[in-house]
């Protein structure tokens, strides 16, 4: 777009050659326009506004569904591991256990689910108008820390009823948080991009989500995973922003200290892969779409 | 000052044709790979780069080069699947070319499609910045557009209402609205107008006049072919993806109507420029006055007799037809499948249809008609310009028919009346 067209909005037509967009065939690995994802961003902030809007006309709840998403697996666990299984859970109160553990899981898997089918999605969009696509899946991962903000609410109440004092600990609370949406960016840049092509995608994402909430220490406490497994089980991203949040929030919980920092690597290699292959795709999804 | 905006350089498109029919599933791509590894993972590779692989191409756009400077108000016609589409879609930037380059220097306003940024659930207020964000405007200049769009939509009492309520034309007025407010260098808008009424087609040229008077561009796609000629200083035309003619639009125009014409004297069978399923195919169109006289040649106040042959007899399918005039403006539609009084059914499976006019009221100049086959409720079917006839002057209600190129296209039997006639006291 015109490098000057904020400039120009005024006098709409400036005399001064401005320089050329050039349209041609896909060359090289890497094209990403920075520039242009910088002149776009106000879209990005539209495309969450909507997204939110939207989410909440026509909805009986509205605002409660967000806190039910979390809070309804909380009762469940804490009834049927909790209460029956009496799976320990660190002499902390199960509801609060596992909720804690909820919030950043609940966060993930929906914003990798819906970033993952975000594309397919806004087909219509796609083929008929030019913005960055970038833009799709990262509005959508964005959009869920509103969600996210809201259920913490209900986190609050709960530590004050259950006299859990907050602690200088929770100002780690952004880290973790930045772990997991960067980990929901990085699968869902691939996965929404593989949807674009291949449609049987949704398929294995179901599966991986439910797979990565087994091997994530959200109704059982880390340190049931056996000593020798605990490097293999760390490489899951999401067991070290469980761990921290339990930490951050919950004092006392830290069996993996490292896990975490093993998982980082993989994150930023999930990263910079998916956005190569998105920017490698992004110029011919209105073809396959 | 006459630099030009858009230059256009050996562009090609080409698209698998697998790629337009189905998507693939991950299983079928891994079992093949399976099998063949390599070969797999270049295909791969080679398809999501776009370009051609060994499976077999067709070329949407072949070797197109033009230059379009400041100020140029382009129209580019052809028939259905000459490439117009695809050449706006890549000079918006939607998709990329599989050759040559495009340079394009300014903003770009498209509009392809009506209201494809809208959602159905937001208010029109919401939409306007929704569409003005995605067509790359900041939030501050929709603010301070925002007045003269919503006055130039005429939808200032719906404007808290959710844009599922609106209807088509209002869709379409807020869409334009928003693109052409968006003050663009180069305005690019697809065949979108037709939805509108006639006043606010009209409010919309003004406005895309205004926009190439104000020094910008406007590059613009119709069926319409009067509009093409008033808006449009110079037109281009494209045939199977090539530039045909490229220069003054009066004689693109000219040259797009004799290439019609050229066409429609061809077996239509042969056709590859046809829209619908394709269970049935349309062979044949015979005009005549009926009786032994010459093909295509009708006269004003006359019989007329439209015939078409298809390739298959199905029960229950239907044909339909619209005669356009020269300007390219439809004049009237039949449809075999709405019944009428004199409607004669012959057997259940015939491969013909005959639509029987006792006078008719065209008058004299030149038409064309589209024709198309519906079945199962679905288009088999459809030709642009599948048949063209002439109406030579005759005789309506007793009263010579007007010369050709009179006002209008349509007569009406009528008489008049003086004051102090019979007829006038009862």
């Amino acid at each position: 777009m015109g490098e000057n067209s904020l400039l120009q909005a005024k006098t709409s037509v400036s005399e001064e050659p401005q320089p050329a967009v050039v349209i041609e065939p896909l060359k090289g690995w890497l094209s990403f326009d920075f520039h242009e994802l910088w002149e776009y961003r106000e879209l990005l902030y539209f495309f969450i506004w909507r997204d939110i809007k939207v989410r909440y006309k026509q909805t009986i709840l509205g605002g409660v569904w967000v806190i039910l998403q979390p809070v309804m697996p909380m009762v469940i666990f804490s009834i049927f591991f909790g209460a029956l299984a009496r799976i320990p859970s660190e002499d902390i109160p199960y509801p609060i256990f596992t909720y804690t553990a909820l919030l950043p899981w609940h966060l993930f898997a929906s914003a990798f689910f819906a970033s993952s089918r975000s594309l397919v999605m806004n087909q219509s969009l796609i083929t008929k108008v030019y913005f960055p696509r970038l833009f799709v899946p990262l509005s959508v991962i964005l959009g869920g820390l509103i969600d996210f903000a809201i259920a913490f609410t209900v986190l609050l109440g709960m530590m004050y009823y259950y006299r859990i004092n907050l602690t200088w600990a929770a100002l780690t609370l952004p880290l973790y948080l930045l772990l997991t949406l960067l980990t929901a960016l990085a699968l869902g840049l691939w996965t929404s991009a593989l949807n674009v092509v291949y449609r049987d995608v949704h398929h294995v994402i179901t599966f991986l989500t439910q797979f990565l909430m087994f091997a994530t220490p959200i109704f059982y406490p880390a340190s049931l995973v056996p000593e020798r497994w605990r490097i293999l089980y760390g490489l899951n991203p999401m067991v070290g922003v469980v761990e921290g949040f339990r930490w951050a929030l919950l004092g006392k919980v830290q069996t993996l200290e490292f896990s975490a920092l093993l998982s980082l690597p993989i994150v930023l290699l999930l990263l910079v892969s998916g956005l190569l292959y998105f920017n490698r795709t992004e110029k011919t999804f209105a073809d396959v779409i | 000052m006459n630099d030009p905006v858009i230059r256009v350089e050996r562009l090609g498109k080409s698209y698998r044709i697998g790629q337009l029919q189905s998507h693939r599933t991950l299983q079928e791509s891994l079992s093949n790979a399976a099998k063949l590894p390599v070969r797999a993972l270049r295909s791969l590779v080679r398809k999501e780069a776009g370009r051609p692989s060994k499976n077999p191409t067709i070329w949407a756009l072949k070797d197109v080069s033009f230059e379009i400077r400041k100020g140029e108000v382009v129209g580019i016609i052809g028939r259905n699947g000459a490439g117009k589409s695809t050449l706006l879609k890549i000079l918006s930037k939607i998709t990329l070319p599989t050759e040559g380059r495009i340079e394009r220097r300014g903003r770009v306003g498209s509009l392809l499609e009506i209201g494809t940024g809208f959602h159905p659930e937001l208010t029109g207020r919401e939409n306007i910045y929704l569409n003005g964000a995605m067509l790359g405007m900041k939030k501050t200049e929709i603010a301070r557009k925002f007045d003269e769009i919503v006055a130039f939509a005429e939808i200032n009492r719906f404007l808290d209402t959710p844009v599922k309520h609106y209807s088509s034309g209002m869709y379409v007025r807020l869409a334009f609205a928003v693109a052409a407010h968006l003050e663009p260098e180069i305005l690019i808008v697809d065949e979108v107008l037709a939805v509108g009424d006639t006043a606010f087609q009209r409010k919309c040229l003004g406005k895309m006049n205004e926009v190439a008077k104000g020094g910008r561009t406007v590059l613009f796609v119709s069926h319409n072919i009067g509009v093409i000629q008033t808006l449009c200083s110079r037109a281009i035309l494209l045939q199977n993806g090539t530039v045909l003619a490229d220069g003054d639009a009066a004689e693109t125009v000219g040259a797009y109507l004799r290439r019609l014409e050229g066409f429609a004297s061809q077996d239509l069978s042969t056709r590859p420029d046809r829209g619908g399923k394709g269970l049935i195919r349309i062979t044949r169109v015979e005009i005549s006055m009926g009786g032994n006289s010459p093909a295509s040649i009708l006269a004003t106040g006359r019989p007329a007799r439209f015939a078409f042959s298809v390739d298959r007899a199905r029960p229950g399918m239907s044909c339909s037809f619209t005669v356009y005039d020269q300007f390219g403006q439809p004049v009237t539609f039949f449809d075999s499948a709405v019944h009428g009084r004199g409607d004669v059914s012959g057997l259940p499976d015939t491969s013909a249809f005959v639509c029987e006019v006792d006078e008719l009221t065209l008058m004299p100049g030149r038409y064309r008609i589209n024709a198309a086959v519906m079945w199962n409720g679905e288009y088999q079917d459809h030709l642009e310009a599948a048949a063209y006839f002439s109406v030579e002057q005759g005789e309506f209600g007793g009263r010579p028919a007007p010369q050709e190129g009179g006002y209008g296209n349509l007569l009406i039997h009528h008489r008049w009346i003086t004051p102090g006639s019979k007829e006038a006291l009862q």
